[in-house]
């Protein structure tokens, strides 16, 4: 009872990530959805350790925190630059690599 | 029989090893030693260039700080040689099957233990350095005799060259780097001496090489040094092999004794199990022909002398502190450390002839020759040092331990001081041409003449100096003449005793020659020389002190020129009586040999003399100018003396066989039967395979390269380049449309995840 709730909320956290980043077409806000999709497996990733009494997930958990921070300050600066050579963020004009 | 059945059977009682971990703090905490020049080093690298004097203070600082150490050290050592009465350390021992155990029994019995009286019990200090499969490799320091008169000549010639360094090398363009091996090279050295097992040995053997390589080839922008440098690492690669395999062969032998033990590096472990004989003779001889070869490339014995003289390419405080005083006797050392292992495995005692013995003979008198046609100072000495070498090795292959001890000792002190008096000369003529640049110096650099006077004496072996002492004491322990009654060494080696003899009037020659080219007759070089400052003069007046007093430590017993308490003082605190020491017998003293080895000095001056002093001088008075040698001397007047002269020039062609014959021997055959094979094997087999290959081929092309695999081959260009113009329109380059794919992609496998477990 208690892990399943746990569950949906990751879920629908997940969903709403994808949909994020499916959908949105400023930069900053798809790494926003990144982040949730990232925080969404980490509920997962706790719930589950919580519920198995297992330490291994929590220390992953803290190990995607960790990653995430990396991630989107990488991102972020990526931003930054696209911002800075063409004075606009919006993804769906990128597409200098179209085959 | 029944006897050697029961003790094969039995267990083996324990040896004792003679050592023991109690002692005063100096002795316990030798370590400190080569700890603090290494940090020196490391001081050096990182902060030398910032110091005001570039680093050397650092060097200076610090070796006088070991220098202190090692003579607190040194009186430790002698308190504790006459007063310590502690616990000694044994090794218990494995049954197993010793057939020789029996014969053994008596092999204690002709030595002379008595001599000495008490035992000396080294102090052994030791921590683990790491564990793997089973085996534990330690660290540790050894304080014994030889070890400490060791650490208090390398950190006195240390010292001395350091601050004479200061001056010498003073406006370098890698001035501090120059301190920083000069650190690096004591801390190993250091080290060395102290080992308290093989692979600390090893460690620090290839540490001292290192810096060698890296000190001779201190001003490698001139292709030669770097050669040279290049020369001396290689020639000492060889014999480097050698060691490994030694210290592993001894690792194992004694690992067999020792019960549930794979083998033992400790020094003390492995000499008192050769020493009492438990050791099969011929393991111990196959060792001891490995560290031999160590030895020869190391010491520069001959045949593996060529890089020394070559090594002279670096700066000459180098040439003095290790190719002279310090890393050369290195191998000498290493003997005296495992002397259990020589001892045995050559068959020293009783013998008349081994190995070891020959080699260092060969080489005194090799070395020797080689120094009369030099035209270099440093390479007169260079060759000097490989005969004073051989003498060593010489005395410890005819068991003459505590003689050849003493004479590294003197060595260290009158060849140093040889060294720096012909870097004081060559600073001040700016070349080490004897023959075109020197003449008359003696005026002009009145301390250098001097100090290089009384070293040269000394290397002679004159009474009183200081080489006299020690070598007249090799001399006697070859056992004599062996006609007049031998002086009861540990076997007769007349015939060290001759190529002794020959090799002293020959060193008193070229000495002589070397002086006369130096600092006699009129100056023929150019410039203003000078003489050196007070950093140059102080370590040579210090060091010709000691090559006039340093033999009178070792006073030879029965002559009754001083009290009984004062004789032989050398031999009694260098010298172990321990388990882990083999029982030499000494020889003792005579009279005629000490009187014969003076006339034979003396006649090697006096022709020289006669030669240089005399007939030169005459002759060049005559031409009104300055010559080096008579016009028409010797070699120009005899066939023998010019091919005798041509063979020494070219230093009796090793150079050429090494590099001309043996590398070409080995890299010619290879490369011919590498031809002949390619040639007729490979182009043979290659040829029918193509003949065949093409008509196979014509065959193919004709029928199914043009039908079928053209075919396949178009077919599939069509499908790939198609596939490839509707696969192009997806990368639309949005990154959006790519994650919509991607998360379409997870969602299908998901499902199909699903579906199927």
């Amino acid at each position: 009872m208690l892990l399943n709730q746990f569950l949906i909320l990751s879920a629908v956290l997940f969903s709403i990530g994808v949909y994020g980043v499916l959908t949105r077409r400023n930069g900053v806000m798809v790494l926003m959805s990144i982040e949730l999709i990232l925080n969404s497996v980490n509920i997962n990733l706790v719930a589950f350790a919580a519920f198995r009494e297992a330490i291994p997930g929590e220390v992953f958990a803290l190990f995607v925190i960790a990653v995430a921070a990396a991630e989107v300050g990488v991102g972020l600066a990526m931003v930054l630059l696209l911002y800075r050579n063409r004075r606009n963020i919006d993804l769906a004009e990128i597409d200098s690599m179209k085959g | 029989m029944i006897q050697i059945l029961a003790a094969s059977l039995s267990p083996l009682p324990s040896i004792p090893l003679g050592i023991t971990q109690e002692g005063n703090w100096f002795l316990q905490n030798a370590w400190l030693i080569p700890l603090i020049p290494a940090l020196s080093f490391i001081g050096i690298l990182f902060f030398g260039k910032r110091l005001p004097r570039g680093g050397a203070e650092l060097g200076v600082a610090a070796l006088l700080i070991v220098f202190l150490l090692s003579i607190c050290t040194g009186f430790a050592w002698m308190d504790h040689r006459d007063n310590f009465h502690g616990e000694e350390i044994s090794q218990v021992l494995t049954t197993g099957e010793h057939g020789e155990h029996g014969e053994h029994g008596e092999h204690g019995e002709h030595g002379e233990h008595g001599e000495h009286g008490e035992p000396s019990l080294a102090v052994v200090n030791t921590t683990t350095w790491f564990i793997t499969g089973g085996v534990e490799f330690s660290v540790g320091t050894l304080v014994d005799g030889p070890a400490v008169m060791m650490l208090f000549v390398v950190t006195l010639v240390s010292l001395l060259v350091h601050i004479y360094s200061t001056d010498y090398v003073a406006g370098d363009r890698r001035y501090t780097h120059f301190f920083a091996f000069l650190s690096l090279f004591s801390a190993s050295m250091l080290l060395l001496v102290i080992s308290e097992n093989t692979l600390q040995l090893l460690v620090s053997w290839e540490l001292v090489g290192l810096c060698s390589f890296a000190l001779i080839g201190h001003w490698w922008e001139e292709k030669e040094n770097s050669n040279a440098a290049l020369k001396a690492f290689l020639t000492n690669r060889v014999g480097d092999m050698g060691l490994l395999i030694g210290v592993t062969i001894l690792f194992f032998a004694s690992g067999k004794m020792i019960p549930d033990s794979f083998g033992s590096f400790s020094i003390a472990t492995t000499n008192a199990l050769a020493s009492s004989g438990l050791l099969p003779h011929t393991t111990l001889l196959i060792a001891a022909c490995c560290l031999m070869a160590a030895v020869m490339s190391k010491s520069g014995q001959f045949f593996l002398h060529t890089w020394l003289p070559d090594a002279m390419a670096g700066p000459t405080p180098v040439s003095a502190l290790i190719h002279a005083a310090t890393m050369v006797v290195a191998g000498v050392f290493m003997i005296a450390r495992l002397y259990g292992v020589f001892f045995e495995g050559f068959s020293i005692g009783g013998s008349s002839i081994n190995l070891m013995a020959l080699v260092g003979g060969f080489t005194t008198l090799v070395g020797a020759c080689l120094a009369f046609v030099q035209r270099d100072i440093k390479k007169v000495l260079a060759y000097s040092t490989i005969s004073q070498l051989g003498y060593m090795v010489m005395a410890l292959g005819v068991g003459a331990w505590t003689a050849a001890m003493f004479h590294l000792f003197t060595h260290a002190f009158f060849k140093a001081c040889l060294f720096l008096g012909s870097g004081s000369v060559a600073h001040s003529v700016h070349s080490f041409d004897m023959k075109s640049d020197m003449g008359g110096l003696r005026k002009v650099m009145p301390h250098t003449f001097r100090t290089f006077i009384i070293g040269s004496i000394a290397l002679a072996g004159l009474p009183p100096f200081a080489g006299f002492w020690s070598k007249d004491e090799i001399l006697v322990g070859t056992g004599g003449w062996g006609i007049m009654g031998g002086t009861g060494g540990n076997g007769s080696y007349t015939f060290m005793l001759v190529m002794g003899m020959i090799t002293a009037a020959l060193t008193a020659a070229y000495m002589t020659r070397c002086v006369y080219l130096t600092f006699f007759g009129e100056f023929r070089g150019h410039g203003d020389p000078h003489e050196s400052g007070p950093r140059i003069t102080v370590p040579l007046w210090i060091l010709a002190v000691l090559a006039i007093f340093a033999g009178f430590l070792n006073l030879p017993k029965g002559f009754q020129l001083v009290p009984e308490s004062l004789q032989e003082r050398f031999g009694h605190y260098v010298e172990p009586v321990a388990g882990y020491f083999p029982k030499i017998s000494h020889a003792t003293p005579s009279w005629s040999l000490a009187i014969i080895s003076t006339i034979v000095v003396v006649t090697g001056i006096a022709v020289a003399w006669n030669y240089y002093f005399v007939k030169v001088e005459k002759a060049s008075k005559e031409s009104g100018q300055s010559l080096t040698e008579l016009p028409d001397g010797l070699t120009t007047r005899l066939v023998i003396a010019r091919m005798g002269h041509t063979l020494l020039v070219n230093k009796y062609y090793l150079d050429h066989l090494y590099t001309g014959i043996i590398t070409r021997a080995v890299k010619e055959p290879i490369a011919e039967l590498a031809y002949r094979s390619n040639q007729e094997i490979l182009d043979r087999t290659v040829d029918t395979f193509g003949r065949t290959a093409v008509k196979v081929g014509q065959f193919n092309y004709n029928k199914i390269d043009q039908t079928v695999v053209d075919g396949f081959v178009n077919a599939s260009g069509r499908i790939s380049s198609d596939s490839g113009e509707e696969l192009r329109k997806i990368q639309s380059g949005k990154v959006q449309s790519y994650a919509a794919i991607l998360f379409a992609a997870a969602t299908i496998l998901a499902g199909l995840l699903i579906v199927i477990v």
